[in-house]
């Protein structure tokens, strides 16, 4: 192709692009003096440079549309939505002639009569038709008025140019052409001179990508190459190859970063064609979208920006589309009549965050409830099982997404899981997260390159493998006699940490790597790499832990793609070759074991935070029905020895981590004689612990506890229906206090001045929690008065209930926490009492909303020692006011 | 990259004056030959990687001048019975859409040029899996010399468990 025409063609295709922001902020700043003069001075040359390169067509129509931006620039014509409209038509137009440019080295035939016709309108709005002379003369009425100073230059050659381009329609061609190229140098020269508006033109260079390419390749070669080097040295002292081969590395490391540099693009170039999106999807849907972009200069490699460009694109559209409401619509929310899509982008760590956010109506759980059953993506069983948060990742699922969805955007069907499949495919995740009636968040997170990235070298079974760097939250080592133990639910492995369940996968059993399987020992030395999984988290086990690494990642080989588990390989510097995990393939490969999937959803449901169900744990004691006892009471599952029982002073007792701990049977037929082992459920506290003595543990499980019957029998709070079976919830107290008689006594009981205790009053509408906290209480010192709700609460307040401090349950039926909260602090009797409020609940919203209702204090329910602690804080404080 | 090997043939054809080209390699007893122009390198005994859930066929992956290439065993596609433990095995390393695989063979014959008109399609008496791998035979003076088409042998998307 003419080189002059194919520079044409990539500076025309830019401008276009900077025209369509400019006309969409130009809706906005309709009066904007400096982006007037900008737009028409882009279209201007175009049109200058179709009658050099013989281009009547396009320039036909760009002729028009300046004609009509001129009109803007100088007042006569007001700058309306209809007439923006119009002129990205014509843009659009011209875009198509330019695409068939491109490919064919020419005009297409045909004529743009129509959307000149509207263009004309348009401009005649303001008065007669504009002939040649008439923008001569508005060039030198232009000229005269007082633009840019810095313009002065450009404007005596563009007018000169006109009038050279006037004569030629009056001569021959050929001259005029000459001297208007002539002319079209020299303004751009000038263009280029100018400072304030025009590119640092000459400071870039245009660089092919293939060779951009080429170098990455080298340079990564070169990296290879590098570490092999150092390796051989390592072993080595001092030897001649030391300092040069030191110098060489800092070389190739500085040379490493500057070639991904020349790849690195800001990810505003993703999101150039958004605004006209929304503005073009605002006007077809009737609502009010303001778009707003923050980081745009944040930059990634060329690579990932491609791949991120269309995915992005669809979710904006899905925001628009779906998420913002209708100005009818917001205004009955009390809402602003504009919705507000929101794009954040932003470096952290080795990747990029791309935050996309609405204040828009959030996901409609029930709809994609129904669309995924409609769908076949979910059965109706396993939707019930299913928390929001859960029921939200549905819409990552292939097949999800009807035909019905398929938009324009791209031209091919472009799901939500699409997206998924594409941000996974370059290393990264992609999470969402929605409040009805707010707005919903999507975060895309990916590495900064595919290239070269970070990753965790780990062993398992004798072989090597590469955890990328960006998967990895932590480290865990886990032993037999260390702080973290891997327990067996089931005879699948899971790890306690930090109160939560985490599922495990054994990297040697999920690939296969041992002849025989071998039986996992919870025992020996492991480690745990614990890796992001979407929204949960997925523990690998491995042999050992060597270090991260810079590697260079090679695609596998085609008949391996399907496999899953791998990500990638790699060579490493001794020139070993090791393969790169997936961790989300991992997660896939593991599933297949139904326990591991059990325990998935536990740890989904518990980090859910669902104030509807509760996670028990359910073993069988007896015969009759099934026990259950909540799962936070729980410090640790155990299987020991019956030979390892000694009794001491009557009772049953073994030797625990170095301490004595009593068992306590769970009834009466169990004998902790003879062979075999025993499942004990330890609860610790303080340092000491105690062990229910069990038959079996059967099962975790979350559900509502809805105590139905109250129980006489010691022991045991109440039945509920439990998974769908009557299961009796014991009460923890009862076999807490049976082992060591002043359980609850370990602490100092507060008093207040004249040494009488604290008067409490212990609100909750779950029996089997009033029961649970008053021993606590009691033991901590207070006086504890119960009520069985926010109702009976009050109604104790009212007929004279004199208490020091108040404690209460957030989400009771009829009079709720905050309820109750608020009724006191308007009442001057309970003015000053402190309150202090206990859920299930403890998002940064609900502490908020606690402390506006008149909370003193916001505790979690499970943490025991907290609440103790708020309680004293909270009295202090009062006795320091007082 | 590399040109695609067809041509390449024809034009060894014409060099050779209607003769091809082959490298002649022994597996299991029976000789191959692969069109010289295809093959990228002949290399001995290697240390072969070991890729978990790979597929059969799949012997792992070796580090060739600080590339990745996947090891085939074509004793799985052709029948015949797995090597003994400590037989010497020698690569032949071919390209294959942009990919390098290295077949494991047993032995590296000499490079023969054959003439084309000596060229037969494979008989029906041929077994059928290596009727599905290779383009036709040499019946030479001592042995049979079955041609392997590279593209079929490494097409494994459309072999279902052989």
């Amino acid at each position: 192709m003419d080189e002059l025409l194919s520079e044409f063609l990539t500076e025309a295709n830019e401008s276009l692009a900077e025209l369509d922001n400019g006309m969409v902020r130009l809706e906005q700043n309709p009066n904007d003096p400096k982006l007037l003069s900008e737009i028409f001075r882009v279209v201007h040359t175009i049109k200058g440079t179709c009658g050099f390169l013989g281009l009547p067509r396009l320039g036909a129509v760009a002729h028009v549309a300046e004609d009509v931006l001129g009109k803007f620039r100088d007042g006569d014509l007001s700058v309306t939505p209809d007439s923006v409209t119009v002129i990205l038509g014509a843009l659009d137009s011209i875009k198509s002639i330019l695409g068939f440019l491109e490919l064919n080295e020419k005009e297409p035939d045909g004529n743009d009569d129509e959307i000149i016709a509207e263009l004309r309108e348009i401009a005649d709005g303001a008065g007669p038709e504009t002939t040649l002379e008439d923008m001569e003369a508005a060039f030198e009425a232009a000229s005269a008025k007082p633009q840019e100073e810095t313009m002065t230059s450009t404007q005596e050659i563009q007018a000169e140019l006109d009038m050279a381009v006037a004569a030629a329609k009056e001569e021959s061609a050929a001259e005029p052409v000459t001297e208007g190229k002539k002319l079209g140098r020299r303004a751009a020269a000038a263009e280029a001179a100018t400072p304030a508006e025009s590119k640092i033109a000459n400071q870039n260079i245009r660089v092919g990508v293939d060779l951009l390419e080429h170098l990455m390749t080298m340079v990564s070669e070169l990296v290879l190459t590098r570490n092999q080097l150092l390796q051989m040295v390592r072993g080595q002292t001092d030897t001649e190859f030391s300092a040069p081969l030191n110098r060489l590395s800092h070389v190739t490391t500085e040379l490493q970063e500057g070639i991904m540099k020349t790849r690195m693009q800001p990810i505003g170039k993703a999101w150039s064609k958004l605004p006209r999106i929304i503005r073009d999807l605002s006007l077809d849907l009737n609502k009010k979208i303001n778009l707003k972009m923050f980081g745009e200069d944040t930059e990634l490699d060329r690579q990932m920006l491609e791949l991120i460009k269309d995915p992005l694109t669809h979710m904006v559209r899905n925001s628009a589309d779906h998420g913002i409401e209708s100005i009818e619509a917001r205004q009955a929310a009390g809402k602003p009549d504009a919705g507000t899509v929101t794009l954040k982008a932003y470096h952290e760590g080795g990747h990029i965050n791309i935050e996309l956010s609405d204040d828009g109506a959030g996901i409609n759980i029930e709809a994609v409830k129904k669309k995924a059953l409609d769908t076949g993506v979910v059965t109706d069983s396993q939707l019930e099982s299913m928390t929001d948060q859960q029921v939200l990742q549905l819409i990552f699922r292939p097949g999800f997404s009807t035909a019905a969805e398929v938009t324009a955007v791209s031209g091919r069907g472009v799901g939500m899981d699409v997206v998924k499949t594409n941000v996974e495919k370059i290393g990264g995740t992609v999470e969402v997260s929605s409040t009805p009636g707010v707005g919903s968040t999507f975060v895309i997170k990916i590495p900064l390159t595919l290239a070269i990235v970070s990753a965790l070298i780990v062993e398992a079974s004798d072989q090597r493998f590469a955890i990328p760097q960006i998967s990895v939250i932590e480290l865990v080592r886990a032993a037999g006699n260390a702080e973290h133990t891997v327990e067996m639910i089931n005879d699948a492995p899971v790890l306690r940490l930090r109160d939560r369940l985490l599922p495990l996968v054994s990297l040697s059993q999920v690939l296969r790597l041992d002849e025989q399987e071998k039986e996992f020992d919870t025992e020996t030395e492991t480690f745990i790499v614990v890796s992001r999984v979407g929204t949960y988290s997925l523990g690998i086990i491995v042999d050992r832990v060597f270090d991260t690494e810079e590697i260079v990642v090679k695609p596998v080989a085609p008949l391996m793609r399907d496999i899953g588990v791998f990500s990638g390989n790699t060579i490493l510097g001794d020139g070993s070759i090791v393969m790169i995990l997936d961790p989300n393939g991992l997660a896939a490969a593991g599933a297949d074991n139904s326990s591991v999937s059990s325990a998935e959803a536990v740890a989904d449901t518990s980090s859910a935070v669902n104030d509807e169900s509760t996670a028990l744990l359910v073993f069988s004691s007896g015969h009759g029905a099934p026990r259950a006892v909540p799962l936070a009471l729980v410090a640790r599952l155990e299987e020991i020895e019956r030979e390892n029982i000694e009794i001491s002073d009557g009772k049953p007792v073994v030797q625990y981590r170095g301490q004595l701990m009593p068992l306590v049977l769970s009834h009466e037929d169990q004998s902790v004689e003879g062979d075999g082992k025993v499942a004990i459920v330890v609860f610790s506290e303080d340092g000491r612990s105690m062990g229910l003595v069990v038959d079996e543990i059967i099962d975790i499980v979350d559900d509502v506890l809805n105590i139905e019957i109250t129980a006489t029998q010691p022991g045991i709070t109440g039945s509920a229906i439990i998974d769908g079976k009557a299961t009796d919830i014991i009460d923890a107290g009862y076999y807490l206090t049976q082992a060591f008689n002043d359980w609850f006594q370990s602490q100092a009981a507060p008093t207040s001045a004249g040494g009488q205790p604290k008067r409490l009053l212990l609100v909750d509408d779950s029996p089997f929690f009033l029961n649970l906290l008053k021993p606590l209480l009691s033991a901590a010192g207070y006086h504890v008065t119960m009520a069985d709700g926010g109702d009976e609460a009050l109604s104790i307040l009212e007929s004279g209930g004199e208490f020091d401090i108040i404690v209460s349950d957030i989400e009771m039926p009829g009079t709720d926490g905050f309820d109750l909260a608020r009724a006191c602090r308007s009442d001057d009797r309970w003015k000053e009492t402190p309150i202090v409020a206990l859920s299930s609940h403890t998002a940064a919203i609900d502490l908020d909303r606690g402390r506006e209702a008149g909370f003193t204090d916001y505790v979690a329910k499970s943490d025991r020692d907290g609440l103790l602690s708020a309680l004293s804080q909270s009295l202090t404080l009062k006795g320091k006011a007082a | 990259m590399t040109t695609t090997k067809k041509s390449g043939d024809a034009a060894a054809e014409e060099k050779h004056g209607g003769q091809l080209e082959y490298v002649t390699m022994t597996i299991g007893g029976q000789w191959f030959g692969i069109p010289v122009l295809s093959v990228q390198d002949v290399l001995g005994p290697q240390n072969i990687a070991m890729i978990p859930l790979a597929p059969p066929e799949v012997a792992g992956s070796l580090n060739l001048r600080g590339r990745i290439v996947t090891a085939i065993d074509p004793r799985m596609r052709l029948g015949l019975p797995k090597r003994e433990e400590d037989a010497t095995v020698m690569s032949v390393v071919v390209e294959h859409h942009g990919e390098l695989y290295s077949l494991l063979i047993d032995q590296v014959g000499e490079v023969l040029k054959l003439p084309s008109d000596r060229f037969e399609h494979n008989p029906a008496s041929l077994d059928q899996r290596w009727r599905d791998i290779s383009t036709g035979i040499y019946r030479l003076d001592d042995r049979l010399l079955i041609v392997i088409d590279i593209e079929r042998l490494l097409n494994f998307e459309s072999s279902v468990a052989a």
